[in-house]
This record gives structure tokens, sequence and C-alpha cells, in this order.
């Protein structure tokens, strides 16, 4: 085999009286996809901090950059050494260029004017490599979310990048994007340059990797050969026990006609969903499959009330009680779980106490509208308990918890309104795997319970192991369904083949 | 055992974390209060207190109604306009043979319904509160000027003078009324079901109108709440000066009450504050005020040292926070 690129060896690093990191060691070679894993916590980011110099490590460890070692602490001298680092939040100014952007701090300038021509040219040629179809010149504000990750990209190639680092590139891309960006992914490959790849999605992690590279609560646990990867392994090296099954499915859907908790009829706004119909049954878990943009948080959101509604109506047990606001469907029973719980669920400054009995703190009020502190404290506490919410105490504020635990709270508050159907928008979106194991479970549990759950999710395997039946979408309409046999568990290609339009345009066929 | 003991622990400095944010600027108010005893020798009597006190409760009034306001991310800058018309409404209504203490309850109504005025085209129609509140800034100051038609209104016999001029034990009537104000203030706030909504309101909008909130009744409420406490200190005023002049009365109020709130330690993002530290910001603006006319500072100088000491005690105000959330 080649020289390695990167050679870390013995990293430690200690914050305070918190050790992040214990004796890691981490070796890529050049041209390969190194997939970094772990759970929330486990020490990615640390270590990727000391390799771009934003952390200095304890004492004893040591880096090598194809064979030279790499001074710690110093950002600048990582980045002379060919390390880019491209993180979640990306680092361009929207009102300049692209090429000005590629160029930032680096301008090409003589006696202080600077030689736009010459960037552009430069931006053009790297543009090229990636197969991109923007121009230097488009303002960045432009440029999707995607396309402005590949702008990050080629700014890394722009200084000779060696190592690229690229923490959860995907989570906010659509599945189009996605794929851009793993051709450009192949593309770097090709050239030679090392890509470490920092991912919660085992489907990408299969597509990608060359190698992967375990961490937990900050320890090397070790590195895993392409062929060897399957889920079971990496979820047991992560969490560091045996997970069973990652997915639960022990509940069963009552099936008869009279079990119906929810029909949907003919639901749509006019513009995003048009002529949504499906029903929804006592303890079934229904999955909503279907590409970013098909239209499916619009049409939770529609039988949520949250958005104007145009044409339809939503029957809960053969009343109508189409929700012209969130309120009135709270109140008929139907509950909505948002795929953005920092910016659209949670209040973020308030307790665990407080965030978990909102909906339900007008009820519970004494006379006056006061609150009922000790009802809201026993709720809180009896959610805290029953779902597993990893906090010192109630009183804790929201924001303070980590994102599985924060997801937790925000079912819980679902929860209290005691609802017969719960909508759930990517329930397990930016959770770490252990948490997502104990979400599917606290899934499982709810529809043993007899509640009808709807659940969106872009992540196929996850639809596959936990839904009775599937719906996709495709550009507003239901564009076919899948439904699980006792044996027979929903495939992912007919999803894909619904999803795509490659099922030869035959809306509404079951497959069984 | 152990875990116990730890879990007390982070329970405490919990704790402690939040009385240092609820005591805030109290440690400035401390210090600018004793700097000026040691420079007149004067400012701590009791007298003096009292006349603090006096100067500050209208402002306190004004900065409670818009803390409100404030938390649910929004502004009012309507409230000096309100007072005038407010304190016009009270003293016309004074006049009025036998009647006269209809004047209170008419004053206090008229700024509730410039409030819920407010309120409902914000709630209602959508419209940014930066921008409706001053449009009624003017409006409702025109208003003022018409009530009386552009005169000063006088009524050297005003049968609720004893509001702005008396007091109970010794504490002035408008001392009381400041507090009491505080003290309702506080208990919506943090003990009713609205005052939560009006926090989680602030803190993310979207989020309590899927959480079931009624975020209309919120906004009427805020904005009337304003309306009605600008319309308290519009009797307030014109119960200490015998007269309402619908020009003067109450330009600028609203800087005053705004800097009161935010030297209290309200984000005017939203969502976060305290009625307490509202109070205490109040308190350092009067005292300023006070003070410096104690020790002769010229009237000029004394906008800029205001000024000045009120961007300088957020900018520490911050630096604490950021420090705060550091350990």
């Amino acid at each position: 085999m080649t020289e390695p690129v990167l050679k870390m060896s013995g990293i430690s690093k200690t914050f305070g009286p918190v050790r992040a990191l214990h004796d890691v060691s981490l070796t890529v070679y050049p041209g390969e996809v190194h997939a970094l894993m772990g759970e929330n916590g486990a020490g990615k980011s640390t270590l990727m901090k000391i390799l771009s110099g934003a952390h200095v490590p304890d004492r004893g460890g040591e880096i090598t950059v194809a064979g030279t070692p790499l001074p710690f602490g110093k950002p600048k001298v990582a980045k002379q050494f060919g390390i880019a680092v491209i993180y979640q939040e990306l680092s361009l100014a929207p009102n300049l260029t692209v090429a000005q952007n590629i160029f930032l701090g680096e301008e090409i300038a003589r006696r202080g004017v600077v030689n736009r021509a010459e960037m552009r040219r430069r931006t053009q040629a790297i543009l090229d490599r990636l197969g991109v179809e923007f121009r230097p010149s488009t303002l960045v504000s432009r440029l999707s979310l995607g396309e402005r990750q590949l702008v990050e990209i080629a700014r890394a190639m722009s200084v000779n990048a060696r190592i690229i680092v690229m923490d959860e590139p995907t989570t906010s891309l659509s599945s189009r994007e996605t794929e851009k960006l793993f051709g450009v992914i192949a593309g770097l490959k090709a050239e030679g340059i090392a890509v470490i790849y920092i991912s919660h999605r085992m489907d990408e992690i299969y597509r990608l990797s060359d190698r992967c590279s375990v961490l937990r609560d900050g320890s090397y646990v070790g590195t895993l050969e392409r062929d060897a990867l399957d889920a079971e392994t990496l979820v047991r090296m992560m969490v560091g026990r045996d997970v069973s099954s990652f997915y639960k499915k022990d509940h069963t859907p009552t099936k008869g006609a009279r079990d119906v908790v929810m029909t949907v009829e003919n639901l749509g706004d006019g513009q995003f969903v048009t002529g949504c119909s499906f029903e929804v049954h006592r303890g079934e878990v229904l999955g909503i499959a279907g590409l970013v943009g098909s239209g499916r948080t619009e049409l939770l959101r529609l039988i949520f009330g949250a958005d104007p509604r145009a044409t339809g109506r939503v029957m809960l047990e053969g009343t109508d009680v189409t929700p012209a606001s969130p309120r009135h469907a709270l109140d008929a029973g139907i509950a909505y779980l948002t795929e953005d719980r920092k910016g659209l669920g949670l209040f973020l400054d308030m307790t665990i106490r407080d965030n978990i009995s909102m909906a339900v703190a007008e009820r519970d009020a004494r006379s006056l509208g006061r609150i009922d502190v000790a009802k809201a404290r026993a709720r809180a506490r009896s959610a805290v308990e029953t779902l597993g919410i990893r906090t010192p105490s109630v009183r804790q504020t929201v924001g303070a918890l980590s994102g599985g635990n924060q997801q937790k709270a925000l079912i819980a508050r679902l929860l209290e309104v005691n609802p017969r159907v719960l909508l759930l928008d990517e329930p397990t979106r930016g959770v770490d795997v252990g948490a997502k194991s104990e979400l599917y479970r606290l899934i499982d549990r709810l529809a043993q319970e007899g509640l009808a759950i709807v659940m969106v999710s872009s992540e196929l395997p996850e639809i596959i192991g936990v839904a009775d039946r599937c719906l996709v979408m495709r550009e507003g309409y239901i564009a076919g369904e899948c439904t699980a046999g006792p044996e027979s568990p929903i495939r992912q290609e007919d999803i894909m083949a619904y999803s795509t339009g490659s099922a030869g345009g035959v809306a509404r066929e079951t497959v069984q | 055992m152990t875990d116990a003991a730890s879990r007390t622990a982070t329970a405490r400095r919990e704790q402690f974390k939040t009385m240092i944010m609820a005591l805030g600027m109290l440690p400035v108010l401390i210090l600018l209060a004793l700097g000026f005893e040691l420079m007149t020798g004067k400012f701590l009597s009791v007298n003096n207190i009292s006349i603090v006190m006096q100067q500050a409760s209208i402002n306190i009034v004004l900065a409670a109604g818009m803390t409100f306001v404030i938390l649910t991310g929004g502004i009012d800058l309507s409230v000096g306009s309100i007072l005038a018309a407010s304190a016009m409404a009270a003293v016309i209504a004074s006049l009025w043979q036998g009647l006269g203490w209809l004047g209170v309850p008419l004053g206090m109504l008229m700024g509730l319904v410039f409030g819920i005025a407010n309120g409902a085209i914000i709630a209602f129609l959508g419209l940014p509160p930066f921008i409706v509140t001053l449009g009624s800034l003017t409006a409702v100051r025109g208003v003022a000027r018409l009530m009386g038609g552009d005169t000063t209104v006088f009524n050297s016999d005003l049968p609720f003078a004893v509001i702005g001029n008396g007091s109970l034990f010794g504490v002035p009537w408008l001392a009381i009324i400041a507090i009491a104000v505080i003290l309702l203030s506080w208990g919506i706030l943090r003990g009713t079901v609205l005052g939560t909504w009006i926090y989680a309101v602030g803190g993310n909008r979207e989020a309590a109108r899927l959480t079931g909130i009624k975020v209309t009744l919120v906004l009427l409420f805020v904005y009337g709440m304003s309306g009605l406490m600008s319309g308290l200190g519009g009797v307030m005023s014109a119960s200490r000066l015998y007269a309402a002049n619908g020009l003067q009365l109450g330009q600028a109020y609203e800087l005053d009450a705004i800097a009161a709130v935010i030297l209290g330690g309200t984000s005017l993002v939203g969502g976060v504050g305290s009625i307490w530290g509202t109070l205490i910001g109040a308190l350092i603006i009067a005292v300023l005020s006070n003070g410096l006319i104690l020790t002769g500072v010229s009237d000029i100088w004394q906008f800029i040292i205001k000024g000045l000491v009120i961007i300088l005690a957020v900018a520490l105000d911050r630096y604490r926070i950021k420090g705060g959330a550091r350990t």
C-alpha cells in the first residue's frame, strides 16, 4: 500500500475535567474516502478541530502529513499542509461572487489592486474540474445550499488541499444535490485527494467509504474495511453494547374498516400538495417517503391546519374535523412534530418543564389563569422518566440538551395533549445513533398503545424498519403505496421507483 | 449518593446563575447611589429617595408596559403620545361638575383603546410593530393636540390631585402605584399561563402557533397592556401637574421607557427578560437624573452622561452574560 497522507497517533484532549479524546489514532491514505463515525459527543469534531489547528491537543500526540510532522494549534500552517475542513455551517459571504469567495483573504492582487480576471480564470478552472454548472461571477446568495457546499470544496481545491474533511455534508441537501456531491467526491478521489467523511447516515457510508473508523466516548474503537462494513457491527462499535435489532417493529396494526382513525380526503393547497387521500388505522405506522420537495412536509402541515388549505377534508373516526389552525387540530387530537425542532418546535430559552407543559398549560390552569406549577412539574417529571430524557432537572433549559433529548422533550409535549393521531416529520433528523434506536422503540410503543402514526422520513431504511405501510409522494401527489407483508418487508426499490416516477407512471398501485 | 450530590451541586450552580442573572444591573444602581451620596452628602436622605421614587414612577409604569411588548419581540414607540392624549382626557373629564373622578378611568380607558388599536393592526394585518407604533406616535400626538384645541387645559381644583401629590405613611402615591404595577406585572409574567405564552411568543413565534398558543390574543394583550400603562401614566402626570398639554407632555418618554427595559436585561429579540430588571433599569435612569442635578452638572452634560451610561451599562451586561455562559 502507498504511504499514508495523514497519520494521527496518541491524540488526547481534555477540557478542564472533561476528557474529550483519549489516545486516538487515525491513518488516512491518499485517494480514499475515510468515514468517521460515532455518536454525538464521541469526539469526532474535536479530533477534526485538532487536525485543522483550532484546538491544541494534550502532550504526547503526533500528527504527520505525508511524513512531515504538523505543528499543533496553527490553522494557517494546517492550511498550508493541505488540510481543509468544510463545516456544516458554511462560511461563505453570500453577497460576494463565487470567485471572490474562493479567493477571500487570498486575493490575487498587485499593489492592492485586485486582479479579477485572473481570479475568475482560476476559479473557472477549478469549477471545470468539479464539473459544476454555476459560474465564477455568480453571486453566492443565488446558489442552493448544495451548490454553496461545492464552492467550499472549490475553495479547498484552490489551495491544493490534500485532505478534505466534510462534516455531515448532506444534512441539508436534496437527493439530487447529494448525488452531485457524491460525484464530486469520486472526482476528488481520482485526483488522489483524501476525504474524511463524517456522517450519521449508514447508506452514505456504505456507498462512499473505503474504510470507516469509529470513535466512542473519545476513544478509538476500530477501523473497518469496506468489505466488513455492516450496520449491526457499526452500531455495536458506536454504541458499545449489542443492539440486537436497530429498528423495532413489534406492534401490529388493526386493519378492520372500523379501526380507521384518520381519513384524509382530496387534501390540497393548490401549490405543493394536490388531491391527497389516505387512511390511517389504529396502531399503525404509516410511512411517507418521497424526494425532498415532493410535498411531504406540506401535506403534514395541511393535515395539522398550519397552512391554508385549498381543497379536501380531514376526518377523525368518521367526524369531519378539518382544522383551520394548529389549535383546532390539537383540540381534535392531531399532534404534529416539526422537522425543524429548533426553528419551529422548541422554546430554547425556556425550561424542560415549560416546554413539555406548554400545550396543556391553559387546560391545567387554576383560577384567573394562574399556572399550576405542581401539575406542570409532575407532567414534566413523568415524561422525563417514561421517555428517558437525560437531564439533571426539569428546570434545565431545553437548549442545553443534546439533539436526541431535545427531540424527546418535543415529543413529550405532543403526548401531553393525548393525541389520537401523531404526525412525525423526520423524527430522527440530527440525532445520534443511540438516540435514533430509542426513538424507534418509542414510536413502536406508541403504536402498540393504539396511536395512529404518520411518519415522514428521508431515510428509506428507517421507513422500511419501522412503518407498516408507506405512501410515496412525487410532485405533490401520492404516487404509490407499498405495504409490508408478514414476511416481506417494504422494498427500497419500489419506493425509489415511485418517488422518481420510473414505475411507469402508474399512480396508486399497491405493491405487495 | 455521589450522583445525587453532584445533581444538587448542579442545581445550586443553576440557582446561583439565575440569581446573578436576576441581580443584573442592581450592583450598578447601588454603586451609582453610593457615588452620588459621596459626592453630595444628601442623595440618600429619606426626602431625596422619596423624590427619586416620585420622579421614576411614571417611567416605571411605562417601562412595565413596554416590558410586555419587548418580551414578545415587539416595540411600542407610541407610549409618550398615548400618555399625552390620556392626560388630556383625564383633565378634560375632571372639569365635569361632580363627576371629576371619572377622569381617572377615562384616561386609562383612552390608553387601553389606543393600545388595543396598535395590537389589532399588528396582530391581524401582520405589520411590523416598529412601523405601526411609529405611525401612532405621530397620529395620537395629533389627537392629543386636537382634544384641547391645541392649548393647555388646567384644573386647579383637580379632584384626583392626591394621586400626584399625596402620600400614604410618607410614601408618595405615585411610588405606590409604580410598585403595584411592578407586582401585578410580575404576577402576570411569572404566575399565569398568559405570561408563559408571552415568553413563548417572543422566544419562537412560529413554534408558539404550532403549539396551539393564541398568538393573536397575546399580541392584543401586550399592546393593550402597554396602552393601559400609558393611560395610567397620563393620569399620574395630569394629577401631578393639575394640567395637560397635548403638544409637550410625554415627548420622548418612549425612549426612557425602552432604555429602562434594555438596562434591565430584557432582550430586544424577545423571550428573555424580567420585570424586576425593568424596575432597576428605570431606577438607574432616575438616579442619574436626580444625582446629576444634585451635583450641579449642567443640563446639556446630563444628556451626554446619561446616554453614555446607558451604553456602558448594557455593554457591561453583555460581557457579564457571556462570561456566565462560558463557565
